[in-house]
């Protein structure tokens, strides 16, 4: 496709900036293809004091921004201002920046940092927004994630996503933790552990609870965990399998899908575990069921015509109701997840032998391939449409890896160790 | 458990040295090198006569594994008749319950190949039913490609992968 010439195209591009980003983005190796035309050049200055913290703030928002495919970072080398009236702006508008990025850090006693920031305008040379805070020091990523998101959101008018949490699962041995980090993967922490597998972990829409399915019993049983009490309850424990669960946005249903009644059916369940409905009827599988956000249709994974594509059918459907196929392309389409704003899926598109992230536009049914590795797997929304989380196979093992909604930027969020698999974007908290 | 594990052990050994078509053994812990090769039968135990019908190395009903070619959930005709077996064995025995568990290879995205597993159980399932079991003796489950029995990206362990395990309840 065409993102294989623009790799050769950009290919010293990619090695300059590359290079260019290295000492701030050494361990986070992100790839960047295309120009960046479209990228919004911002310089970000190192806050002052900073390096004397076990946390430098701004690398953590540059990694953020730079992630997000959507800014290009300025070398701020040389120049340092920490204040609004330190700042020279024929500097920055020479090296061609338009924002600029300042702050300070300032250590108080107890533990205590006080973070400053300011976003400064280069070419109306005026502060655009800022913030003072105080937090531990174990806060400062957090800090730093909110930071990212008030210069994003002033800068693109959309909503950031840097202090969203995602989840995933990772084997280590024969362990399986179901753990939770941070959008960027790091702060991880379990938040169940078993000796058997645990797939498919997904996100209430409030982000307090989270479903996923466990081997632990022998078989698949899909499961509920309210994340600040650590309880849990089973909500498909049905003879046969049940898995893959999907939250319906108001947080009230689930879709499941069971072998109840012979095959892998999708059915709607309330969240309690009662009121169990049958939704798809075919005599072959469907599964992986996503949520429109309005809640009126269902898209999933079925091999009715032969092979598995993605199709939609409304929640309302009776059994006289005809599912709609929606992909064409290949013989094999699977993992669909509707974007937030319920124009377009990813999914999973296999071709050549390998399985890769994909955008399709449901309207033109124009699909878009944003990556080349071998073997991608779970891709799911950033709840701002923008990026998009998916695990990838490297050497046997499954990490952690955002893409940008254009395919132009690639990181892998490589903080994690072990065999990562099955990653889910969780949703913007309301504050 | 443990005592059952080695029972089961010392009978697939056994199985291996009579059976060279049954490509594998049915336990999850490999480490005692169960490869089929030097296990002599009559250095393991006087014959079949202190086995449970369900282990005896020299019965069909030792046999717990189907294996499928890429993509499909066909039992083939080399294994109708271990599975007719295991069914006969469920109509002469109505408290005998068996558990099947579909397995895939590692390719693809693991809810569909745990759908896929579950058409593997189901349609060992199917066989079962009518050649005589309970629908009630019969509970299909998948592990889809969550408990591979071989590690490794290559033809070997794919195929060993793409199974269906026959497992009797209390076992």
């Amino acid at each position: 496709m065409s993102t294989h010439s623009r790799i050769v195209f950009h290919g010293l591009l990619i090695l300059f900036l590359w290079f260019m980003c290295m000492p701030l983005q050494a361990r986070l190796n992100i790839e960047i293809f295309g120009g960046g035309t479209e990228r919004i050049p911002i310089a970000i200055v190192p806050f002052a004091d900073e390096n004397r913290l076990q946390q430098r703030v701004t690398d953590v928002v540059a990694a953020d921004l730079q992630r997000s495919g959507l800014f290009r970072l300025i070398d701020p080398s040389g120049l340092a201002p920490y204040a609004p009236a330190e700042v020279v702006y024929s500097d920055w508008t020479n090296r061609g920046a338009n924002a600029l990025v300042i702050g300070r850090t300032i250590l108080m006693p107890g533990g205590q940092v006080e973070v400053q920031f300011r976003l400064m305008d280069v070419a109306r040379q005026v502060q655009l927004t800022g913030l003072a805070t105080v937090v531990p020091v174990t806060q400062l990523r957090a800090v730093a994630h909110r930071i990212a998101d008030i210069i994003y959101e002033a800068l693109t008018g959309d909503v950031g996503v840097f202090s969203t949490r995602i989840a995933f699962v990772k084997k280590q041995g024969n362990r399986y933790a179901l753990q939770i980090a941070d959008s960027d993967g790091y702060n991880e922490h379990s938040i169940i552990e078993y000796t058997e597998p645990i797939i498919s972990p997904t996100w209430s829409p409030d982000g307090s609870q989270i479903a996923y399915v466990s081997f632990e019993n022998k078989k698949p049983v899909v499961y509920v965990q309210t994340l600040a009490t650590r309880q849990r309850r089973a909500v498909a424990n049905f003879p046969g399998s049940n898995s893959a669960p999907a939250w319906s946005p108001d947080g009230k249903k689930l879709a499941v899908v069971l072998s109840l009644h012979g095959g892998s059916q999708i059915y709607l369940i309330n969240a309690d575990g009662s009121g169990l409905q049958r939704l798809t009827r075919s005599s072959g599988i469907d599964t992986e069921p996503s949520f429109s956000p309005d809640g009126r249709y269902i898209i999933f994974t079925s091999d009715r015509g032969g092979s598995p594509q993605i199709y939609r059918i409304p929640v309302t459907a009776t059994e006289s109701t005809a599912a709609e196929r929606l992909t064409f392309e290949g013989n094999y389409n699977v993992s669909p997840d509707y974007s937030h704003d319920g124009k377009s899926f990813t999914f999973i598109h296999r071709h050549n032998g390998r399985f890769n992230v994909a955008v399709q536009d449901i309207a033109t049914r124009q699909v878009q391939l944003l990556t080349n590795s071998q073997l991608d797997e779970s891709p799911s929304f950033a709840p701002n449409g923008r990026m998009i989380l998916y695990a990838t196979d490297i050497g046997g093992h499954g990490i952690l890896s955002a893409v940008s909604r254009d395919g132009q930027t690639r990181q892998h969020l490589s903080a994690q160790t072990g065999d990562i698999r099955e990653p889910a974007w969780g949703p913007l908290l309301k504050q | 458990m443990k005592t059952i594990a080695g029972v089961l052990i010392i009978g697939l050994l056994s199985a291996c040295a009579s059976q060279t078509t049954q490509p594998t053994v049915d336990v999850e812990d490999r480490s005692v090198g169960v490869n089929g090769s030097g296990a002599d039968s009559s250095a393991l135990g006087s014959g079949s006569s202190g086995f449970h019908p369900l282990n005896d190395p020299s019965s069909i009903l030792s046999q717990r594994s189907v294996y499928y070619d890429y993509d499909s959930y066909t039992v083939k005709n080399e294994y109708r008749s271990l599975v007719i077996a295991h069914a006969q064995y469920l109509r002469d025995n109505p408290n005998a319950q068996v558990i099947l568990q579909g397995n895939t290879d590692d390719r693809g995205s693991r809810e569909y190949n745990l759908a896929l597993g579950q058409r593997r159980a189901d349609g060992v399932k199917n066989i079962m039913t009518l050649s005589g079991a309970r629908a009630s003796q019969v509970e299909a489950v998948s592990l889809g490609e969550e408990k591979p029995r071989a590690y490794g990206s290559n033809e070997s362990a794919w195929n060993e992968n793409r199974r269906t395990d026959i497992l009797y309840r209390g076992e």
